[in-house]
């Protein structure tokens, strides 16, 4: 008969001790999801609580109101949602058709050698903190703009009214600036990404057809990869909307809607970094806190469409493999 | 280029190779291929004019030294073991290996008395006459008929579209099938579906010669069937080059035959060569090389 | 033989000269987009080192800083560098435990549908402006409290835990499963797995994004707005008091007009900025070698 070896003499159930450690772990870990549905629903919960004075006062009617005034206390956020729209979507015009190029650039145009080099130093472009930005933005830009660039437009475009006015090395246009660069590199890096996952069958396809490089980029790698493009550009609008500290450091904080782009105005997220010393009274606070929920809420509605987006994006490239 | 599987425990004796003699025209090859002992290119001018071609990447040579004429209205194929250099060789013919950082080609490429890498010709022009149809299907995510049209507004050739269109896709035998579902996704045809709305693709822009990169190596044999019959046809209005690994397929539809080859320098490089050019029959009933002998009869590659 | 093979190559139409000139001028302009990116960056960095290196002497890490516009006393930053550290400690040391929690969770744990909402709503945070960050932890924290470090550790926490839980997790995905089974096979329960299989080989990812998240969390200023919008000008060590920062004293500077704030903060601005670009660059350049080299164990 052969001697029982060691582990035959084990019997197989009882050994609890290992299945409370998963249990442990699955629990710790668990608990930090947890604790990550309970954060938003926090931040949403508090944000809407501080808010809520002013909701109450105001309603809808904060949406459309002009006045920002701490005397009376009365405040409507109508030129501020302006503002963040002219200013985001004026840097969405500059900065897609730039992070596009970017994208083809890095893609297929760029000698193999310099592309990591220069995709590392568009992306640090993203790092650079937006307070040194603005820093920047108002003390060296805004100057070299204002006296170099402004007028050259103001000169030669001025006839459209909205482009006539003074120099300043502050405002809207500035803002637009600003923003433009904070957006660049975020959807250049997407753009990047996904040119360069086009299949080569399709690129090759493209030119044995007699198409010059531009062509086959216009018209078989843009199109292909269109939705991505999408998605990216709302996640570069989301952080345009969002951005408080450099807007405000170059804007000029006005309370009404400038005539021309190159006038002082303020953007939602700007008017509460503006007034983080305290504002005056009870109201004023809680309207800036509606200003936030409003951020919030445009800033929800963007990102989980550039995730949809991306998401049916995905779906239909596996479909079609 | 055994198909057998290894059974387990079987020391196969090599079996004696039969010798392959001018009397011997009841090869499967020479059966397929044989019946036309005349030169098939008398009364077909040259197309291509190849003069000591090679070919190399970033200094690499992938094929060397390639003297060859190609005729038109006819198929010609180019077989071989892989490696040996063929489909690099049918890209040079449309410059399409010009993408490729590092790629060079020395020697001269004529076609129909010019050079085609020539200081002003335009790699656009040369790609509208000599058109290509790869070894995967490759149709664009657009429409059916969008496919068919991409080459034809790249053009300028976008009057009477609709009937270019359809003419295209008639001669490419696949009317029939899709023209009620022209607005239909090109990628919602079967794969061989797919291979003839590349062919049509390409036929739309009015190639003079259609390469073809191991067209139907990704088909089923059915589909396959219907790409050789096509190829077939076709020959009658272009000038076909066809790459392909597989013999029969060349017995079958090609009327000249160039036989490629890997060889190996002192250094121990290897590059491509053109061993033996001919008329189908001929390479494989009476092969001029050892090499082309043993690779017809199967005993490499 | 079609009409195509009586042209000569050379004589390309006019149209087909548009396209070719066309295709260059627009690759020209792609070339210069990427060009003036790059300048963009060239250009701040180097202003904020012309107007920063000036400035950059002992009296900066030595000195205290001072209130608006009086020099002489003060017109450092000690306090706000000391700030900025602790508070990031802070920070980091409560997002990465629970962003690394939440990475193993997805990864290990939770089913396919509870990881892809994890997911999203990770993005979801991702998005959510810093400002709104702040003022949702004013509320939380500061209203009745005061400023506090804490509070501003609390809500830069906040904007790290998405970085560190998304590239945590992709690291862990990318440990091979071959990993896992053999530990498993080995009779090894999950959590063991997970403890001494697969943290180690995923730690260099982690430490990753450790170094980004750190980089992040020191260059952001809506959160400290409003955790720590108003400071002392000494050094503060107590956390449950607020603390200088170095983002508010750029912040600060930048709306001031006294030149001598102006020159601190282009010399704070030089300091974040090389501290935050190495650390970002550092943590682009580690994940890159630790991808590569999880990848070749495959």
């Amino acid at each position: 008969m052969a001697t029982e070896t060691p582990t035959q003499r084990i019997p197989l159930s009882g050994h609890r001790r290992t299945r409370y450690g998963d249990l442990a772990l699955r629990g710790i870990t668990g608990l930090a999801s947890v604790v990550l549905g309970l954060l938003m629903v926090a931040l949403v919960y508090e944000v809407a609580h501080e808010a809520w004075p002013s909701i109450q006062e105001f309603g809808a009617s904060f949406l459309t109101g002009t006045e920002w005034n701490a005397v009376t206390d009365v405040y409507g956020a109508r030129d501020l949602i302006w503002g963040t729209l002219i200013t985001s979507l004026g840097a969405l015009l500059i900065a897609v058709p730039m992070s596009i190029a970017i994208g083809v650039f890095l893609s297929e145009l760029a000698p193999r050698a310099i592309r990591t080099p220069v995709t590392m130093l568009v992306e640090l472009l993203a790092a650079i903190p937006s307070v040194v930005l603005g820093l920047w933005g108002i003390l060296v830009m805004g100057p070299f703009v204002a006296q170099h660039i402004e007028p050259f437009i103001i000169n030669h475009f001025g006839w459209i009214p909205f482009l006539d006015g003074y120099p300043s090395n502050q405002g809207l246009f500035m803002a637009i600036l600003v923003l433009t660069i904070m957006v660049v590199p975020i959807v250049a890096s997407v753009s990047r990404e996904l040119f360069t996952s086009v299949p080569s069958d399709l690129k090759q396809g493209s030119l044995a057809l007699g198409a010059t490089r531009w062509e086959m980029v216009r018209s078989v790698m843009i199109p292909q990869v269109s939705g991505g493009l999408v998605a990216a550009v709302m996640l570069g609008f989301g952080r345009a909307i969002g951005e408080a500290i450099a807007v405000t450091q170059v804007i000029g904080g006005s309370n009404t809607r400038p005539d021309n782009i190159w006038g002082p105005a303020d953007t939602m997220a700007s008017r509460i970094a503006a007034q983080y010393a305290g504002s005056p009274t009870a109201l004023s606070k809680a309207s800036l806190a509606y200003l936030a929920v409003i951020l919030l809420v445009f800033s929800l509605i963007v990102n989980l469409t550039a995730q949809l987006i991306a998401a049916r994006l995905q779906r239909q490239m596996r479909g079609a493999a | 280029m055994s198909d057998q599987p290894n059974e387990p425990g079987s020391a196969n004796p090599p079996e004696p190779v039969p010798e392959v003699t001018a009397a011997r025209p009841n090869t499967r090859l020479g059966d397929l291929a044989g019946g036309h002992d005349e030169d098939p290119t008398v009364g077909h001018p040259t197309v291509f004019d190849l003069e000591r071609v090679s070919v190399s990447y970033g200094g690499k040579t992938a094929i060397r030294d390639v003297d060859m004429d190609i005729h038109c209205n006819l198929v010609t194929a180019f077989i071989g073991p892989s490696g040996c250099g063929k489909t690099t060789l049918l890209r040079t013919l449309n410059r399409l290996n010009d993408p490729i950082p590092g790629a060079a080609v020395d020697g001269k490429v004529n076609y129909r008395g010019e050079d085609l890498y020539g200081d002003d010709v335009d790699a656009v022009e040369v790609r509208r006459r000599i058109g290509m149809v790869f070894q995967r299907p490759n149709p664009f995510p657009k429409s059916i008929y969008d496919n068919v049209a991409y080459g034809l507004r790249l053009h300028g050739m976008k009057d009477d579209l609709d009937n270019r269109v359809e003419r295209a896709l008639r001669h490419a035998a696949l009317w029939d099938e899709v023209k009620d579902r022209l607005k239909a996704s090109g990628l919602s045809l079967s794969g061989g579906q797919q291979q003839r709305l590349c062919i049509a693709r390409a036929l739309a822009i009015e190639p003079d010669v259609v390469l073809m990169d191991e067209p139907a190596s990704a088909l089923d044999p059915i589909s396959t069937q219907s790409i050789e019959d096509l190829v077939e046809q076709l020959k009658a209005e272009y000038s076909i080059i066809i790459v392909t690994h597989n013999m029969q397929q060349a017995a079958r539809v090609a009327d000249v035959t160039a036989f490629f080859s890997v060889d190996v320098a002192e250094d121990g490089s290897r590059s491509g060569v053109l061993v033996e050019q001919g008329p189908t029959s001929k390479l494989f009933i009476r092969p001029s090389d050892p090499r082309t002998e043993a690779y017809v009869t199967g005993r490499f590659g | 033989m079609s009409a195509a093979a009586h042209q000569s190559l050379s004589a390309s139409s006019g149209r087909a000269k548009r396209r070719r000139r066309w295709g260059r001028v627009m690759e020209g302009l792609a070339t210069l987009a990427a060009v003036v990116a790059i300048a963009v960056l060239a250009i701040v960095i180097i202003s904020v080192a012309k107007k920063g290196l000036p400035a950059l002497n002992a009296d900066l890490f030595t000195q205290v800083t001072s209130t608006f516009g009086i020099p002489g006393e003060g017109g450092g930053i000690k306090n706000a560098i000391i700030g900025t550290v602790i508070m990031t400690a802070i920070a980091t040391a409560i997002s990465v435990p629970l962003g690394v929690l939440l990475a193993i969770f997805s990864s290990e744990f939770a089913p396919p549908r509870l990881a892809l909402i994890i997911r999203i709503t990770l993005n979801v945070l991702a998005g959510v402006p810093t400002i709104v960050i702040g003022v949702f932890v004013f509320g939380l924290l500061v209203v009745g409290n005061g400023y506090s470090a804490y509070a501003a550790g609390v809500a830069l926490s906040i904007v790290q835990l998405p970085v560190v839980a998304r590239s945590t997790e992709e690291v862990l995905l990318l440990v091979p499963s071959s990993l896992r089974e053999a530990s498993m096979a080995l009779g090894a329960s999950r959590a063991r797995t997970v403890l001494t299989v697969i943290l180690p080989t995923a730690v260099g990812g982690i430490v990753t994004a450790t170094i980004v998240a750190v980089a992040r969390a020191a260059g952001e200023t809506a959160p400290l707005l409003f955790t720590t919008g108003i400071f002392a000008n000494a050094v503060v060590t107590d956390p449950t008091k607020p603390m200088a920062s170095i983002p508010l004293v750029i912040f600060q500077g930048s709306e001031s007009p006294s030149p001598h704030d102006q020159e601190v903060a282009w010399a704070a601005a030089l300091v974040l900025l090389v501290g935050v670009l190495i650390g970002s660059s550092l943590g682009r350049l580690l994940s890159l070698r630790s991808r590569r080299r999880i990848e070749q164990s495959r």
